[in-house]
This record gives C-alpha cells, structure tokens and sequence, in this order.
C-alpha cells in the first residue's frame, strides 16, 4: 500500500542555519497524525515542504506516491493545506473564494460539494459575505473549506485551532474528526496537547528541526513511567521525613511522584503521623503534556 | 487547462472590480496631457510632413497607456498577493508555472488594451484621428503589452516590499518609457541621444505603433517588431524560469 506521505533524508537549510534535519517520516493512508514541537520546532517548514510552498536543500517527499517536486500537479491534487497564516483575497466574497480555488484544481462544477462543505463549517449563511467582512474564526473556518473544494485523500492544518475560540475548536475538530472516519488521512500541529492525545493515533515530535519522537500517542504515554499525586495539605511545609520524596510544588499544592498505588497509600500513612491534613488530593495520569515536556526538556546529546 | 482560465478570469476580476482606478483614472491622465501638450505645443512642432503635432502625440500617449497599465497590473497583483500571503492559494494548487505566466500576462495584457482602447476612442471623438493600419497597430499594442505584462511579473516577484516594486518602476520603467519618443521625434534629438534612443526597446514599441496610427515611422516597422519580438521572447524566457525555479515565491 502506497503511504500518504512519505519523507525520506530530508533536510531544510537557511544559510548556514538548519531548519529540518534528516526528516525520515511515512504516515499511512487513514491515519491522524500529530505534528508536534515548540514554536520555531520546523513543523510548518515540513508542511512548507510537502505543500510545494518551499523547496527543499536535499532528500524527497512523496504525497500518496508522488513526489511533491517533479511531479508536483499530482502530489497538489491529493493534498490539501490549512496555512497557519489567515490568510485571505479581500477582492472575492467565500463563495467566489472556493469556486475560484475549485477552478485552480481544474474543476469546473463544484456547487454541490462547495454547498456541502459550507455546511458542514458552518458557513452558509456567509457565503456571499466578503472575506473582508469576516471575523477570525470564520476566515479560519474558509481556510479549512478552502483545503478541501478538490476532496484530497491527505489533509494537512497547521495549527487550525490556534487563536479559535472554544466553541469553534471543538466544532472543528468534529469536523476533522468526521473527515478522518470518511477515510481522509490527518495530519495537523497543534499546541493543544490534551486534543492531539484525543484526536490522535499516532504522533512525531520535532526539536530544533529534528524528529525527536515517533510512535502511537499510547506508546509515547506508556512511556512515561509513573504517575503522580497532587494534595493541598493542612500545612504549608513538609515534615523532614517527607521531604525526601521526589516532589515538586505549584500553587500552593504539593506534587509527589509516585510509581504504584501502594505509594498513595505510603504518602498518606506518613502525613497521618505528622497530624497534617489532607485538604484536597488529585490522582493525575501521565499524558501527552507531561512525555512533550520531558522530551522537549532533554538535552540535546540525548536526541534520537 | 481550466486552471489557466479560473486564474486568468480571477485577474481580470481584480482590476474589473476596481476598474475606476484602473481604467478611467489612467484614461483621464492621458487625456491631460494631451489636453496640455497639444494645447502647447500644436503650432510650433511638426514632427512628420503634413501631420498635425497632435495626431503625432496621440499614438505615444495610447501606447504609454498600454505599457504602464500592463506593467501595473502583472506587478501590483504579484505584489498585493506576496504582502497579504494569499498567494499561497496559487503556489498550492496544481498550476503550473507555465499557466500562471499566461493568466498573469494576459490579465495585463487585457487591461492594457482597455486603457489604450479608451484612449484612442476619446481621442478619436474629440480630434478626429484615423488609425491608418490598425493591424500594425494592433500587433505592436499586444506584443508590446505581453513584454511589459512580463517585466511586470519579474518585478513583482523580485520585490519583497512595496517601495522596491516602486523603484522598479521609478527608476526602470517610467525613464524607458518617457525617453522612448512618445512626446518626440528621436530625429529630433542630437546623435548621442539619438543612438541611446535606438537602445531603449520601448522605443520600437512606440514607433511600431505610431507607424500603424499614421502609417509612417522613424524605422521600419519589421525591424521593430523584429527587436520587440526579440525582446519579448528573452523576457518571457526569464519570466518562465524565475517562475519554474520558484525563486523568490517557493523559497
Ligand atoms: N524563510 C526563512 N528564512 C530563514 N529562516 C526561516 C525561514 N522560514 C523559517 N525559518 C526558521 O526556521 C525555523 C522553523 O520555523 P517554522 O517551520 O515556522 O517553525 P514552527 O512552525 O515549528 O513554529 C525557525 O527558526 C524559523 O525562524
Ligand atoms: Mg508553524
């Protein structure tokens, strides 16, 4: 099966700077993958890269098979991008927008799936507003439409949600999430990390230009060892006994690292002795947040 | 193949949309200074035997028209994308470079012959003045607009701001075409100036065209559509290749 987007040797330079290092990356058909790194990471470069918008110093990319240089007229026809930009042609109103991008792809009479896809976003009512006219969220609302007029099996967003309102974030990812079971493979960045945990299969994580992490969001959690306890107890310091434990502090509440539940029960026995109170107590599950920051915090001669 | 056309017509969308800005205004500012050089200069230069000042000054302003309005539009589009970044829905999708040289140039190419068109009929209404071989005419109208329509699109990629694009046409553009004998006969001109004259591609344009208003010129009209012939396949040539290498606009 050929995969959706295959990246091979591939590196990005800027002078002597180096935005992506050695990229080697396949993401099969149907899959939602998650693209994942602070700000500067090199994760719109990449999608720069496989969109034709940036051409690589060296090494391939290929969309559904086809190589996003030499044979860019394919690769285009099965991809389609979210730009992180909002960007817009205050020139057309949305419907105008998307016949016009329909025509780009050689489509002619593209009515019924631009009213489809209207709908869906939620943006029929505008359709023949200006793009001018548009506040944010809408004009986000247009790019994610305006990705989608040619029906491209691999859907790129970088950074859909970001600067959306709630509301409109979860009735965005509903609609990716639709896409993706219709059988659209996913791939997106995003600095909300508990939804890429939800929405996710599978993600790669990007340092500094190199993929510093790639596998199932389960695996990645699995592999944090561990869990944690939060408490607010009756009193501000800890007793000497238990300031041996490997805690950390914020706002006021005690953190202990723990590694089974027997822990809990240890922890709890020891306050009791001290005649300090439990006031509030939190169990909390390693996530997706907790294995980014401790691959994001790792020194550089520990990157894979 | 409807990829070319939906860019094209998206084109003329954008200036049609605007077109008091981009068709009358340009018409009404020929029409001054012919209002204003006529009115000066009529009795005191005769340029050809037995044509008026006026009818010698109308073909160079219409074709001044056509290459400002054609250099304006290709540039200023190319620009205005760039700056406000939707040019990214180009640079997605599946056109070629090929396709988007042709819509950018032919969008250019029409708006140039609107303004020219609109030049010439209210001359033609106020001062009476035939078109004597109006293929000629029509032949350097349009292979003067596609030259212009590419150095256009080499402009508008090449800048990154949009003072650049001015200096461009500051600097490159308005000198060429000021100095190309739209309001003079380079004959009239001292032989240095002369023979500088003969460098400036713009000048066979002008002369081309005025041979087909008057049906007489400096130099024969082969010869220059011979050099904007020329002229016109080594820009396209390097507009193609600027497009095809992505420089500046894939970088
Ligand atoms: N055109 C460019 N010229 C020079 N450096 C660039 C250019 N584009 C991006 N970069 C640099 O490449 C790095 C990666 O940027 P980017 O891909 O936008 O990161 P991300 O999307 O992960 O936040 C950043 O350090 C950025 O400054
Ligand atoms: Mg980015």
């Amino acid at each position: 099966m050929v995969a959706a987007i295959e990246i091979h040797q591939l590196y990005k330079c800027y002078g002597a700077f180096s935005a992506l290092e050695n990229i080697n990356l396949s993401i099969h058909p149907g899959e939602f993958f998650a693209l994942l790194g602070p700000n500067g990471a090199g994760k719109t470069t990449l999608i720069s890269i496989l969109a034709g918008l940036t051409l690589a110093t060296s090494g391939h990319a290929k969309i559904m098979g086809h190589d996003v240089v030499s044979d860019y007229v394919n690769a285009r026809k099965n991809l389609g991008v979210v730009p992180q930009e909002l960007v817009f042609d205050p020139f057309f109103t949305v419907r105008e927008a998307l016949i016009i991008q329909s025509g780009y792809y050689g489509i002619r009479k593209n009515d019924a799936w631009i009213d489809e896809i209207l709908h869906r976003l939620d943006l029929t009512d505008k359709a023949d507003t200006n793009m001018r006219a548009l506040s944010g969220g809408m004009k986000r609302r247009v790019l994610v439409a305006q990705a989608l007029v040619h029906k491209p099996p691999v859907i790129i967003l970088d950074e859909p949600t970001a600067g959306v309102d709630v509301e409109l974030r979860q009735a965005l990812w509903f609609f990716i999430n639709q896409l993706n079971r219709e059988g659209h493979t996913i791939v997106l960045t995003t600095h909300y990390l508990e939804e890429a945990e939800a929405l996710c299969n599978r993600a790669a994580m990007l340092k500094q230009g190199k993929i510093v992490a790639l596998d199932s969001i389960r695996s990645l959690i699995n592999g944090i060892q561990g869990f944690s306890i939060q408490l607010r107890l009756s009193s501000e310091t800890l007793p000497p006994i238990l300031q041996e434990w490997p805690s950390s502090r914020h706002e006021g509440l005690h953190i202990f690292k723990i590694k089974d539940y027997f822990q809990v029960e240890t922890i709890l026995a020891l306050l009791r002795s001290e005649h300090i109170q439990v006031l509030e107590m939190q169990l909390q599950q390693p996530d997706l947040e907790e294995v980014f920051v401790k691959i994001m915090g790792a020194e550089s001669s520990e990157v894979l | 193949m409807i990829g070319f056309y939906t860019l094209f017509y998206k084109e003329l969308l954008r200036f049609w949309k605007v077109s008091f800005q981009t068709i009358l205004a340009p018409v009404l500012s020929s029409l001054l200074y012919l209002l204003i050089f006529s009115h000066v200069l009529e009795t005191r230069v005769q340029v050809y035997q037995g044509i008026s000042y006026t009818s010698f000054l109308i073909p160079g302003l219409v074709i001044m028209a056509i290459l400002q309005n054609t250099f304006a539009n290709s540039s200023s589009s190319l620009i205005q994308s760039k700056i406000s970044g939707n040019i990214v829905f180009i640079l997605l999708s599946p056109l070629s470079y090929l396709e988007i040289f042709l819509a950018y140039i032919g969008a250019a190419v029409v708006r140039g012959l609107l303004v020219g068109l609109g030049v010439y009929a209210i001359t033609m209404l106020l001062y009476g003045v035939s078109l004597q071989l109006p293929l000629w005419a029509l032949l350097f109208a349009i292979a003067g607009s596609m030259l212009l329509g590419a150095l256009g699109i080499i402009a508008g990629v090449w800048s990154e701001k949009f003072d650049q694009l001015a200096a461009f046409q500051n600097f490159i553009i308005l000198p060429l075409t000021f100095l190309s004998g739209v309001f003079y006969s380079i004959h009239s001109l001292p032989p240095g100036w002369q023979y500088l004259s003969h460098l400036n591609p713009f000048f066979y344009i002008v002369d081309g065209l005025r041979y087909g208003f008057l049906g007489t010129s400096d130099i024969s009209p082969y010869f220059s559509l011979g050099v904007v012939i020329v002229c016109l396949t080594i820009v396209s040539w390097l507009t193609v290749w600027m497009l095809k290498s992505g420089y500046k606009i894939r970088h």
